[in-house]
């Protein structure tokens, strides 16, 4: 697996390195002159919500399905900080992150004691717990109306057009983008791939499993924080469709549609489920669900890589046919579920 | 004490739901060990064949317990050939994600079909309340929660004391020994699941004369059904089953003395089983 990792960081030649590189940052920094500003400023939340989501799920291998209790309390904490305090914008979308993760902390530490499917039913009750506390703390939330006329403040500059917004928020995003990939590339990030892939090994050689589990939990949960709170200042408004389970669920479909444990992956997933909504929207069908969850569906079935996770097996297979490289992603903690393997792969 | 003895008997009532969806859900995860997201869905289908029953065939509750179980045991049976079959090899995420798919697109189906309003029902049975002793009851709701206790006894003596049942839990529990005593464990797999998405279709049948008909009304129900079955150990029938009454119990309860809990408690009793004991009230530690 080592073999695996290391063959897969340094498979790339440098000058493609860098021409990826080089054509992200056109494609970010042009984004809002092709599409809709506002739609271009969601693509750049979702995308680091999804990335972050990715940090837990592709490289600590644990599925939350209750991510929306931070890009949500996130999106709250920083409307509350902007009406209230008419601070800089920035600060608001860093305490809305702090927040989310000062939740993160409790939730992490109960839900690392279940792994595998366990754990996403845990963090999607835990999130739905923070879904009905919004819901009944009217007096702070806004209740079902939510909150309203988030005002975006920054000293000397007037960011009320969605264009200039974008422009100030990419910042976030990218150092958002750059801690997500420091972690993954570190030898922290290094010990966490290990518990996914092999937790009784990496606890025999001393680690302690559950604590890499919660701080990776925590690092996404703040990534996914700045993500909902700058989503939450593109609209001038949080609601409880930000801590509800579906926004839990489109995170979810974002990475793994982008190819999970790809990190940049989840930047196309999230690209593509945005505009694909964006475009059934005013398209004027309202059942959007129903086209997302058939994609997913397909990609579940059919293709576990994910578009990024494909594109790069291709290429990899035309480089080194007889290369071993496993689907990514996915490997539950052993201990709960060998005892039960499936029983129908190897039935008569 | 009389408010307090009807609310415990309304917690049974909803309960009753509870202890029918993680009954299906525990079944289908100890045979399969696939977490079906779906199993929301399958209720709310099973409620919205009795409303299409009743409309287009002028077919009544009765005949809607009967049939609507079967054809949606049916359709599981199919999707669990179809796809759910050829993941079960893989990480069992792979077969959760696929079933939150199908949940998502099944509820955007009905919600094109029918609209999110709520359908109206004019079959149920048993009207009129029924005199308790201390107060009176719906009728209906007796009904139901009799239904549930006598679906749960009923497939507990089938796993406990009929052959079918001990080959289905040997298959669960030690697939590796059971295939070495020349017993096919593969063959039980396709029934199960149809098995465990009937028990939720019966369960949205039963909650047509008395729940708000909808295409949601499955999706926040199994998330509670979740936290159900994560209290009393999910490999466990029997802890799944008496967490959900329990569970029932504590809403109502809870509504009763402490309303602004109401709706949290359960994650609250969650997070307080995980930390004393992580498997379950109910559940057993695996190890290898």
């Amino acid at each position: 697996m080592i073999v695996a990792l290391s063959r897969r960081l340094h498979a790339r030649p440098l000058w493609v390195r860098a021409a990826l590189l080089a054509a992200g940052l056109v494609a970010v920094f042009g984004l809002p002159w092709v599409l809709y500003p506002p739609v271009a400023a969601d693509i750049l939340c979702w995308g680091l919500f999804a990335v972050a989501f990715d940090l837990l799920l592709g490289h600590a291998g644990l599925l939350s399905f209750g991510h929306a209790a931070f890009w949500g309390s996130s999106a709250y904490a920083t409307g509350l900080i902007a009406i209230h305090s008419g601070l800089p914008f920035y600060v608001a979308v860093l305490g809305g992150a702090v927040a989310a993760a000062v939740i993160a902390l409790p939730i992490g530490w109960l839900a690392v004691r279940r792994s595998g499917i366990y754990f996403a039913m845990v963090t999607l009750a835990f999130a739905q717990l923070i879904y009905f506390t919004a819901n009944q703390w009217g007096s702070v939330t806004g209740g079902e109306n939510g909150l309203q006329n988030i005002p975006r403040d920054l000293p000397g500059v007037d960011l009320t057009d969605s264009f200039v917004y974008y422009y100030y928020a990419l910042p976030v995003v990218l150092l958002g983008l750059l801690a997500a990939w420091r972690i993954v590339h570190s030898p922290f990030g290094r010990v966490a791939a290990g518990i996914r892939d092999n937790p009784a090994r990496v606890r025999a050689l001393g680690y302690s499993a559950d604590r890499y589990k919660v701080v990776v939990f925590v690092a996404s949960a703040f990534l996914s924080g700045l993500a909902g709170g700058l989503y939450a200042m593109n609209h001038g408004f949080a609601s409880l469709q930000e801590v509800y389970w579906t926004t839990s669920g489109k995170v979810v479909v974002m990475t793994v549609l982008g190819g999970i444990g790809t990190l940049w992956g989840s930047l196309v997933g999230a690209a593509a489920v945005v505009r694909l909504e964006d475009w059934l929207s005013t398209s004027g069908f309202e059942q959007t669900q129903l086209v997302t969850g058939g994609i997913f569906i397909a990609v579940v079935l059919l293709f576990r890589r994910g578009v990024w996770g494909t594109v790069s097996h291709l290429l990899r297979r035309r480089d080194d046919p007889a290369g071993e490289d496993p689907e990514p992603g996915l490997v539950h903690d052993h201990e709960e579920e060998t005892a039960t393997e499936p029983v129908s792969a190897s039935a008569p | 004490m009389t408010s307090f003895l009807q609310q415990a008997f309304n917690g049974l009532v909803s309960g009753s739901f509870y202890a029918l969806l993680a009954l299906g859900l525990a079944v289908i995860f100890g045979m399969l060990r696939v977490v079906n997201f779906a199993h929301g869905a399958v209720y709310t289908l099973g409620a919205f064949g009795a409303v299409v029953l009743a409309d287009k065939a002028g077919l009544g509750f009765w005949w809607a317990l009967l049939i609507v179980p079967v054809v949606l045991a049916a359709g599981g049976m199919v999707v669990e050939r179809a796809f759910v079959h050829r993941l079960t090899a893989l990480d069992p995420l792979y077969n959760f994600l696929l079933t939150f798919g199908i949940a998502l697109v099944a509820q955007d189906l009905l919600s094109m079909t029918y609209g999110s309003h709520s359908q109206p029902y004019d079959h149920a049975p048993f009207p009129g309340s029924v005199d308790l002793g201390l107060f009176d009851f719906p009728k209906y709701q007796v009904f139901a929660l009799a239904v549930s206790l006598a679906v749960c006894t009923g497939v507990w003596l089938l796993l406990t004391r009929t052959r079918i049942g001990t080959v289905v839990r040997a298959s669960t529990e030690r697939p590796e020994t059971t295939r070495a005593f020349g017993i096919n464990t593969g063959r039980w797999i396709t029934p199960v699941f149809g098995f465990g998405v009937a028990l939720a279709g019966l369960a949205g049948v039963l909650a047509t004369p008395m729940r708000a008909v909808n295409p949601a009304m499955g999706s926040d129900l199994i998330i509670v059904v979740f936290a159900v079955v994560v209290i009393g150990g999910l490999g466990s029938v029997f802890g799944s089953v008496l967490a959900g009454f329990a569970i029932g119990m504590l809403q109502a309860l809870g509504n009763l003395y402490v309303p602004v809990l109401s709706q949290t408690s359960v994650f609250l009793l969650m997070a307080v089983v995980l930390l004393v004991r992580p498997a379950g009230l109910f559940g057993k530690e695996e190890h290898a």
